[in-house]
């Protein structure tokens, strides 16, 4: 080997052993890589009522209900479970039936009590008569597909999740 | 003593001879490399760099116009963000043009660290400030973005926290280019802290993908279907090329400046100092 291809292989070395320790590194923090939980992670895992976390969903449509002041309760859901949530202030803009949200709070009895709510809109762009005629399509619903598990991997039954995760 | 000296230069006429009345050799591969070697020559390409920067600077310009009036005033508002989605054709680019520079840069390093081409170190330097400019760009049209639709300018997930992972590589890079006094030994180190830092590229496109995050996944940098509308896509390819035309000038202006430099005891430059000193 000269010289060049020395440094040649010191380099690969250094960009394969960095890569294979960002694997590592990445998939042993999954889960703290995770913005959010999703009402599948907090109804599957017990959670203490008093830790502060995020959950992230869908606004499930007919599930919002306002009450005195600024109070409105909802349900949010990903692609298998929903969890009701309760929450005394200003809902961000986008805030609406079918829209992502991420709200921050704790789980109290059952039900998910937020400090704060932010919108979690999705990829798609469009001019609103397109987004009209979709929408007489039932074309224009969010995907529940960005709310993936904090736990694994969010095309895995719930139960086997479940499962994994007790074992 | 003598018949050592007179042997060999027997011999080494012998093989002149030989040389000579061989024809040319026939090259090796079926691709020649000396365009490649021609290319690194800084003179070449200063004199190409030259020629290119203001057909990037030009056709760049107006298509970055274009896009601006295609994206601000002909495309149509969003059917859930309205106006406030044009910030996209401000954003996205920027944000491509963050990852691609940080791309561009690490075979800078690859190649000044391997080959230790001058001209190598020369480009990588050159482009930590544009592509630091993008960076910065790209974070704080998000924020501005960030606030009036998801409801707040700034949030920890994986992707806003690894673009700003990214700035601090490329400051780094240029911090580090100013620590030393020599500049090939800065431009080693900086080609160093290039080749570690590229493991986070692949880290802030895919984050929206791996993890979950506040931030919505990609809209056209990926494969398959673009999820945004004709009218509205058309300003933002426009935006994209335009600004990697814009900053290949910025990035063969600066290129040239380091080598004119870097060179300047060298004949070529001061030729052309030469030829452009006023009243010359």
């Amino acid at each position: 080997m000269n010289k060049r291809q020395k440094r040649m292989a010191a380099v690969a070395a250094l960009v394969v052993g960095i890569g294979v320790a960002a694997v590592f590194g990445f998939t042993a923090f999954r889960k703290n890589m995770m913005y959010f939980y999703t009402p599948t992670d907090l109804i599957d895992h017990k959670v203490s009522d008093n830790a502060q976390l995020r959950l992230g969903g869908l606004v499930v449509a007919g599930s919002v209900h306002r009450g005195d002041g600024l109070q409105v309760d909802f349900t949010l859901a990903d692609c298998q479970k929903s969890l009701p949530v309760r929450y005394d202030g200003i809902l961000p803009d986008l805030f609406k039936e079918g829209q992502g949200i991420v709200a921050t709070g704790h789980l109290q009895h059952g039900v998910f009590i937020a400090d704060q709510v932010l919108a979690k809109h999705d990829e798609n762009y469009m001019p609103p008569d397109l987004a009209k005629s979709l929408k007489a399509q039932g074309g224009t619903m969010h995907s529940c597909a960005p709310f993936k598990s904090a736990y694994g991997d969010s095309t895995m039954p719930a139960q086997a999740q479940a499962q994994a995760a007790h074992s | 003593m003598f018949a050592v000296v007179s042997a060999d230069a027997l011999r080494i006429r012998l093989q002149h001879d030989v040389l000579k009345s061989q024809p040319p050799r026939p090259q090796r591969l079926p691709m020649s490399w000396t365009w490649f070697h021609r290319l690194a020559s800084p003179p070449t390409f200063f004199g190409l760099a030259q020629r290119l920067a203001p057909w990037c600077a030009g056709f760049g310009g107006a298509l970055l116009l274009l896009a601006w009036f295609g994206g601000l005033v002909l495309a149509p508002a969003d059917y859930q963000q309205k106006d406030a989605f044009r910030i996209i054709y401000v954003h996205v680019p920027a944000a491509a043009l963050s990852l691609s520079l940080y791309m561009a840069m690490a075979v800078c390093g690859v190649v000044a660290l391997i080959w230790r081409m001058k001209l190598a170190e020369c480009v990588l330097v050159a482009i930590a400030p544009v592509g630091a400019s993008f960076t910065a760009l790209a974070l704080v049209t998000g924020m501005l973005w960030g606030k009036p639709m998801w409801g707040a300018y700034w949030v920890w997930d994986a992707r806003l926290t690894s673009e700003l992972v990214l700035l601090f590589l490329y400051l780094g890079v240029i911090g580090l280019n100013s620590a030393f006094e020599d500049p090939r030994t800065a431009a080693r180190a900086c080609a160093l802290l290039a080749i570690v830092g590229f493991v986070n590229v692949p880290i802030v496109h895919y984050s929206v993908v791996w993890w979950n995050s506040l931030h919505q996944g990609s809209t056209i940098l990926k494969l398959g279907k673009p999820n945004i509308s004709a009218d509205m896509a058309w300003p933002l390819y426009a935006g994209l090329l335009g600004s990697y035309l814009w900053s290949a000038h910025a990035v063969l202006r600066r290129t040239q400046n380091e080598l004119l430099l870097r060179e300047r005891n060298t004949r070529w430059v001061r030729e052309i100092a030469a030829a452009t000193e006023p009243g010359a």
